[in-house]
């Protein structure tokens, strides 16, 4: 099952999903809101989506981790709104008859999540700036100077 | 045709709105962001975004139809 929350996740809930007898395993991801992006201190970040497509894609994804790994359960929650430092982003479960299988699932499907699901991002800096990640009009790498040893 | 714009994210940003109604001639996704762009002075080239059309991601040359519900999808940063 995947999901969009507003307000904050409470994992407890959604652990309960992934009980089945037949599982062994399983693992969590919890993504947290960091005080720190490429060297820029952050205060807070808001996180928007579209929703209805990123459900849509959500459980495309949980199907495919569901069909290349042996698991039992898997769930993915991701928050929209205005985070502050340490609150939880995203949270991923997975139950597995083993552990491999669930390790294996639950990468694969934060990754996917943070790859492909249309939810943005914008931070918000100690400076007073702020910036919608990924979106600068001239990549990062480019943009901002490099500074020469020496 | 009359065609249904949503915008997320910074292009709803440099809009100034989240969506709008909007009568065109153009006969692809593409050209639509590009003519929007040209108007309303988007800062991203096409080549940076994807297009979703009626809730389903669409290639670019994707051809438009009368009442399509169409967002383009800044880069994305979820997670």
């Amino acid at each position: 099952m995947f999901s969009i929350s507003a307000v904050p996740i409470d994992p407890s809930i959604h652990h309960a999903a992934l009980r089945e007898p037949a599982a062994g395993a399983c693992v969590t991801f919890e993504g947290w809101v960091r005080n720190r992006n490429e060297g820029r201190a952050v205060v807070s970040l808001e996180y928007e989506g579209y929703d209805a497509v990123a459900v849509k894609e959500g459980e495309r994804i949980l199907a495919e981790a569901r069909e290349r790994f042996a698991i039992a359960g898997a769930v993915c929650i991701h928050r929209t709104g205005h985070l502050r430092l340490g609150d939880m982003a995203v949270w991923v479960g997975v139950s597995a008859g083993h552990r491999g299988a669930a390790f294996d699932a639950c990468r694969y499907i934060i990754d996917e999540t943070k790859l492909r699901l249309p939810i943005w991002k914008k931070e918000h800096y100690e400076d007073g700036d702020s910036e919608w990640i990924n979106c600068q009009a001239v990549p990062t790498a480019i943009a901002r100077p490099v500074t020469l040893p020496g | 045709m009359t065609v249904h714009v949503a915008y997320f994210a910074i292009l709803r940003e440099e809009r100034g709105c989240s969506g709008e109604t909007i009568e065109t001639t153009e006969a692809t996704a593409l050209g639509l962001y590009n003519a929007l762009r040209g108007t309303h002075g988007f800062s991203l080239p096409a080549d940076r975004l994807k297009v979703v059309i009626n809730e389903e991601f669409q290639p670019w040359d994707h051809a438009l139809s009368d009442g399509d519900a169409v967002v383009f999808i800044p880069p994305v940063a979820g997670g």
